[in-house]
């Protein structure tokens, strides 16, 4: 899969919840679920580029989901229908979903869920239970019904489904795979519950990054083979390979 | 015809724009996006003498105009490096600094002993990595140290040596002057301003070594003037870099009296940005009608 550096144009930008957005771009892509790009909609003010996950493709463009965090994710959601934006990518490793399959539990805590619609797309030939907690306000779950065979919900507050945390629902003895993607404590918790009962979990992690291509050494985390870049090699990891501590 | 080609130390370069030391890999990463053999060379990424895994914790840290690293030289060890990165290197067809920073002295002459015999055309001396603590900066401070780790790994190659100086140096002019007498063929200035930023959430500072470089458009100025002063005050060639965004930026450092460039942070904001900066300065020459770069080096200098 090559990746490319380009220009294109916004086709839809929409606030679907508070401070959450979801954004198509116009163009032909395509890519392994669980990719990302690096997005820039400015000059050279502020300076990085910005990861988001590839949230789905289709014959439109593709889709991003976003929640406003700082300067340049504020940018994003200010842009409308024609205005233009510089992406590199699709970069990372994404799921390797030839192994991904049986029973599934995709695991996602807030925005998490940005890469998981076009992972769910893509997992064939098997179940897949969604969990998905939030905070209060509960997004773009019902996209995600599409590809779910169960849906299990969590909320901080208690204003939708179970009152707590997502793990507490979670079983990993039941799946033969477990995908998550979230804050690390969660992902952390996901990861030892999978170890516990001999469940591979995958982790798709987040850090700071500055070219997003391999380049710079910037981004790294540990791993069993060492330091391994989450651009690059990443940022899917087995979760028993990586540490998930600080 | 208008001609952005610049000799150093005997190496030709097809333009003055090279990558700088660990914003670019060693090559291969931008490949895929653009026709990489285009750029004038590529500094490769701080090279020791034992594969490093770099530090821990936080390594990137946003700041206006520019970014804060604390990578701690993390790469594979000189070994590896000659004998899978320098192939893959080659074919890229441009001309391959190797960078080279190092803990001790012994680190030092080791690593350039295995160098000399590698195929790279230049070795880039790194006596100024401000985030690991033994050796690397510490080697760029003080010109008398300096001086000696220069002449020590003068006897041990016989690769052109260009020496890259820390910002953070005493005097700037001095160090530049000692590298010289010390046998340096040419210098390269600067490495990252050492800096700080604090996480005000967690209360603490951002990074494990509190102390890291910071690079990018923010430092242009600084970077200028140093490279001003020591360009005119060595008779060897000087690469300047330091926050070159664009070719402007780049034709002020050789007005300035470099012989060429490098180009860092900015392959962050486009990873391309190098083939811009090359376009723009043959705009620039074509439309002011200079043949050569040799016309506008050190102009601004009177
Ligand atoms: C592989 C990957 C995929 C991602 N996918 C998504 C997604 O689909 N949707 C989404 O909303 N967010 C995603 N993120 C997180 C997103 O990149 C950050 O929220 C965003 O960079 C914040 O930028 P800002 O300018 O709004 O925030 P600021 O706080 O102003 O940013 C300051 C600096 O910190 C960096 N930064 C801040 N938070 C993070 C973070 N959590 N991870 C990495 N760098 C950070 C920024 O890139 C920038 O360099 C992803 C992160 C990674 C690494
Ligand atoms: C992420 C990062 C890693 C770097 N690693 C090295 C290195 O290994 N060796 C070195 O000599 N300089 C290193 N530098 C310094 C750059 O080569 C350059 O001197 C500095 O960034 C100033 O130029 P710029 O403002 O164009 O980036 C690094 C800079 C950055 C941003
Ligand atoms: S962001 Fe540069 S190596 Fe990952």
């Amino acid at each position: 899969m090559s990746s490319k550096y380009l220009k294109a144009k916004v086709a839809s930008n929409e606030k679907i919840a508070e401070g959450i957005y979801r954004m198509v771009v116009e163009g032909d892509y395509s890519a392994n679920p669980g990719q990302f790009y690096m997005l820039r909609a400015w000059g050279v003010e502020p300076f990085l580029s910005r990861p988001i996950s590839i949230h789905g493709i289709t014959d439109a463009g593709i889709e991003f989901l976003y929640e406003v965090r700082g300067t340049g994710t504020e940018i994003f959601s200010k842009l409308k229908a024609g205005d233009e934006l510089e992406l590199l990518g699709p970069v990372g490793n994404g799921f390797d979903l030839e192994t991904i399959k049986g029973k599934v539990a995709v695991v996602v805590g807030g925005i998490g869920i940005a890469p998981m619609y076009e992972v769910m797309k893509h997992i064939k030939d098997s179940t897949v239970d969604f969990y998905a907690g939030f905070r209060d306000e509960v997004y773009s779950v019902d996209y995600m019904k599409e590809y779910a065979d169960n849906v299990i919900i969590s909320t901080e507050s208690g204003s939708v489904g179970h009152k707590g945390y997502v793990v507490e629902q979670l079983d990993a003895s039941k799946y033969d795979y477990i995908l998550s993607c979230g804050p690390t404590p969660m992902m952390k918790v996901v990861k030892e519950m999978g170890e516990k009962v001999g469940t591979p979990v995958y982790v798709s992690l987040e850090s700071h990054m500055a070219c997003g291509v391999g380049a710079c050494l910037g981004c790294t985390c540990n791993t069993k083979k060492g330091k391994e870049r989450v651009c690059k090699e990443g940022p899917v990891f087995l979760g028993e390979d990586v540490s998930l501590d600080d | 015809m208008t001609s952005l080609k610049v000799n150093i130390n005997g190496v030709d370069f097809k333009n003055p724009v090279i990558a700088a030391s660990g914003t670019f890999g060693f090559g291969e990463e931008y490949s895929e996006y653009f026709d990489v053999s285009r750029i004038g060379g590529i500094s490769s990424k701080g090279l020791t003498i034992n594969p490093k895994a770099g530090n821990e914790g936080r390594r990137l840290h946003e700041v206006t105009g520019g970014l804060i690293n604390s990578i701690g030289l993390q790469n594979p060890g000189i070994d590896e490096f000659i004998e899978l990165e320098i192939p893959k290197m080659r074919s890229l067809n441009t001309v391959i600094l190797a960078n080279m920073g190092g803990g001790t002295m012994d680190d030092y002459l080791a690593g350039a002993s295995k160098l000399d015999k590698a195929d790279v055309d230049i070795i880039e001396l790194n006596i100024s990595c401000p985030n690991v603590k033994s050796g690397g900066m510490a080697f760029g401070i003080k010109s008398c140290v300096a001086h000696e780790v220069v002449s020590e790994v003068r006897k041990v190659t016989k690769k052109p040596l260009m020496v890259k100086l820390s910002p953070n140096a005493e005097d700037i002019v001095e160090m530049a002057v000692k590298c010289r007498e010390a046998g340096a063929d040419s210098l390269s200035l600067v490495n990252t301003f050492k800096a700080m930023a604090i996480d005000i959430n967690k209360r603490k500072p951002v990074f494990r070594n509190i102390f890291a470089g910071l690079s990018g458009a923010c430092i242009k100025p600084m970077a200028l003037r140093m490279t001003y002063e020591v360009a005119g005050a060595v008779d060897i060639p000087v690469i300047g870099m330091g926050g070159i965004m664009n070719a402007e930026d780049a034709i002020e450092f050789i007005m300035a009296g470099a012989t060429a460039v490098q180009v860092g942070s900015a392959n962050f904001v486009k990873p391309d940005i190098m083939l811009d900066i090359i376009d723009g300065m043959e705009a620039f020459m074509k439309r002011e009608g200079i043949k050569s770069i040799d016309e506008i080096r050190g102009i601004a200098r009177g």
